[in-house]
């Protein structure tokens, strides 16, 4: 049983829970990421670990409710259960001294990037982080990473917090004041990664991304994930999901990302409507 | 009866759901037969001395005694028959290509020059497994006191249940790790509802709770539990995970939108019940479904496509109607229902829109030149002859590699140049002691009664190993 033990909001629709698996717990390294499916006739979607406690047989989900099955999510409570958690999937990140590595998080992408980042930074790496967010209220764990970070920048499209920008402009502020980046990490929305991808290419930054193609089994059999780097197929749940940023075909990537846009709005509606009138338990979130 | 009396008895046709209805649900097709149906088709048997279709079945059923059985009406010892050399008689009655293996040999079809007048083999199988379960008359057999073994088994397909089955009836604990979370593989995510209803996988399993056999889901060796710690629980590991990544055309198109391996395909309809309005998981409804292959998987991405509302679904095929390596049975099915057939096509290009989704393929024209490695004939293209298809969801179902999660696990593990694990023909043993595989995990992409052949063949072989290492009963 994958009892949810704590919930807590960080932000609008974005949710933190705490939930009992205690393989995933013992086992995951960071970069991976488990399958969970909420009800019965539910679908199985990745999510990525944020954190884990092996000695509670917890790990840490932070979920940003967007479609039908993360939104049925945030209706849970503690003391419900996830119908099924399956993990940890996908192959750890490859964590050594670098030198000075940046840490690149853009709003949801900040929850994977955090155990990353304290991998880095116990592997005695200088961490350099940027978080960006479109707006103040959607940056999350700002003081998690603070603490395994020598140095953080925050830059909000509507400066709300930290800088008024984007991660673009503040990793070419830094490298134009002579900082020396050895490896880069990016994990966020895919025209984030896309566009901090390109740059840090243009400044000869080694830059791994973390990719969250659609999934179904997650673990090497459906071929759904499947990603094009440096001009190869190859399956987000067995080989990745991290990978040379600059060999990614981010335009495959985000458009594969829409096949079931259609479908994933009726059933949004759908929702609301059973919402409200009452035919489903809880308020969405 | 005289022979010549059994050999004038007709093969009895199986009801089945007419097509026009049939693809409108995605309830199996062939109905199954009555009483009488089975015991005429019982009465076709000659009982031949030297039992030829028992040499054309992988995991030897004592054919012509279970067929006596029905002939005189008693289900109960006809499937108790099956039942000591096969675990999943009611899953083989189904799935198994009997025209190439019992029913083959048989002296019926042979007399008659032709396969398809041999006694139907499996679908006499099918009517005893289904009466044993439509009766609740399972019998749980009298288990010998438990041997202190512990054993692992490494998913829950054809391959993994028949070793745990074996295994749990000579008195050794069992457990079943399953990476997906619901139990039986490829019978599980791949066969379509329509010709292997799921509840019958559902009561397989359960007949193998009642035997003690303990199963955990949502857990994937090599991720959730490392095969080390495994081996240090377990006095024997069997590792069955089956079928891996699906295998690509690598031709201009494939990351189009639209363009499904048959392993999500299926996995979306049948796993996860993508057909049914009121699951969460979506399936693009195509209305025009090109697949390309021609095996089962094909035929079976080709079927559910007509059931998820397509008006037009096209098998393309590069080589002949002849080298087609799907059952008849289920090449007929398709026929009948309206699956269009392409052959001697091959397709060379994906074609798609602006926005990205997929819109037809090029395919090239192909003749049939000198047969090649695999023994048929070597398809070649006809310069200059090229067409577009139109399509709108376009399904690759041309094969898939084993699965690369315990190879990459497991150092040490011996594996081929694809990735199927090298074992000891006559024990199944992989390189790695105490360690053994079957299925898909060894052969690639084969069927559900080879899986079962080889984990019937490494239950022995395990047996044999347990026993060698200390007290062990039965």
């Amino acid at each position: 049983m994958n009892i949810i033990r704590t919930k807590e909001q960080l932000g609008p629709n974005v949710t933190k829970y705490v939930v009992d698996a205690p393989l995933v717990a013992a086992h995951r390294k960071p970069g991976q990421f488990v399958i969970i499916r909420v009800s019965d006739r539910g679908e199985r979607i990745p999510l990525t670990i944020a954190d884990a406690d092996a000695e509670m047989g917890t790990i840490t989900l932070i979920v940003q409710a967007v479609g039908k099955t993360t939104r049925e999510m945030a209706m849970l409570n503690p003391g419900d259960s996830l119908h099924d958690v399956v993990g940890p999937l996908g192959k750890p990140t490859h964590i050594q001294r670098f030198g000075t590595v940046l840490c690149v998080g853009g709003g949801i992408g900040t929850a994977p990037l955090y155990p990353i980042a304290r991998a880095m930074k116990e592997a005695r790496n200088h961490i350099i982080t940027v978080l960006g967010a479109r707006t103040q209220n959607l940056l999350i764990l700002e003081d998690e990473m603070r603490s395994v970070s020598d140095e953080l920048y925050v830059t909000t499209d509507d400066g709300s917090r930290g800088t008024k920008g984007v991660v673009t402009d503040a990793i070419r502020t830094l490298v134009q004041s002579g900082r020396h980046i050895d490896q880069a990490v990016v994990i966020g929305p895919p025209l984030m990664m896309k566009f901090t991808s390109m740059l840090t290419k243009e400044l000869g930054i080694p830059t791994m991304a973390s990719l969250n193609p659609i999934m179904v089994d997650g673990t090497g059999m459906c071929g759904g994930c499947r990603v094009v780097v440096g001009g190869d197929v190859k399956f987000a749940c067995v080989d990745g999901p991290e990978f040379d940023a600059h060999e990614v075909d981010w335009d495959t990537l985000i458009r594969r990302l829409g096949t079931y846009r259609n479908a994933e709005q009726a059933a949004a509606e759908q929702l609301d409507h059973m919402c409200r009138i009452g035919l489903h338990g809880g308020t969405p979130a | 009866m005289t022979n010549a009396e059994r050999l004038r008895i007709p093969p009895v046709a199986m009801p089945e759901q007419e097509p026009a209805e049939r693809i409108h649900n995605v309830r199996e097709v062939p109905l199954g037969f009555t009483r009488e149906m089975a015991m005429t088709e019982a009465q076709r048997c000659l009982h031949c001395a030297n039992q030829p279709c028992v040499e054309g079945c992988p995991v030897g059923v004592r054919i012509p005694e279970f067929i006596k059985a029905v002939e005189a009406g008693d289900e109960a010892a006809g499937i108790a028959i099956i039942k000591e050399t096969n675990l999943l008689p009611a899953v083989c009655g189904r799935v198994c290509p009997q025209e190439e293996q019992c029913q083959e040999n048989c002296t019926v079809g042979r007399s008659h020059r032709d396969v398809s007048q041999a006694v139907q083999i499996g679908k006499l199988e099918r009517y005893l497994a289904d009466w044993e379960r439509e009766h609740h008359a399972a019998v749980v057999p009298k288990l010998p006191p438990a041997t202190g073994k512990r054993v692992a088994v490494i998913g829950s397909g054809p391959a993994g249940l028949t070793v745990a089955g074996d295994l749990a009836k000579l008195g050794h604990a069992v457990t079943v790790f399953e990476a997906l979370h619901k139990p039986g593989g490829v019978l599980a995510y791949g066969i379509p509802e329509f010709r292997l209803p799921k509840e019958i996988v559902d009561a397989e399993v359960a007949y193998l709770t009642r035997l003690g056999v303990n199963f955990q889901y949502n857990t994937v060796i090599g991720k959730s539990l490392t095969v080390d710690e495994v081996r240090h629980s377990y006095d024997a590991v069997f590792i069955g995970s089956g079928a891996g990544l699906p295998n690509f055309l690598h031709i201009p198109g494939e990351n189009l939108l639209g363009v499904y391996s048959a392993n999500e395909y299926l996995t979306r309809a049948n796993l996860m019940h993508a057909y049914d309005e009121d699951s969460d998981t979506p399936i693009l409804r195509g209305k025009s479904v090109a697949v390309l292959g021609g095996g089962n998987v094909a035929m079976d991405s080709a079927r559910t496509a007509l059931r998820l509302g397509a008006h037009r679904v096209m098998v393309i095929y590069r080589r002949s109607e002849q080298e087609m390596p799907a059952r008849k049975e289920e090449y007929q099915h398709a026929t009948q229902e309206g699956v269009e057939f392409r052959f001697l096509e091959n397709p060379v290009e994906i074609l798609g829109g602006t926005d990205g989704w997929v819109t037809g393929l090029t395919v090239q024209k192909m003749q049939l030149g000198e047969p090649d490695a695999s023994g048929r004939r070597r398809p070649l293209p006809i310069a200059g002859q090229t067409s577009n298809v139109p399509a709108d969801v376009v399904v690759v179902a041309i094969g898939n590699n084993p699965n690369p999660l315990i190879p990459a696990a497991l150092p040490g593990l011996q594996v081929n140049q694809h990735g199927g694990i090298v074992t000891n023909e006559d024990t199944m043993e992989t390189s790695v002691p105490g360690v053994y595989a079957g299925g898909d995990i060894v052969l690639g992409a084969a069927t559900v009664i080879l899986a079962m052949g080889q984990g019937r063949k490494a239950a022995r072989a395990i047996h044999a190993y347990l026993s060698s290492r200390g007290r062990v009963s039965g």
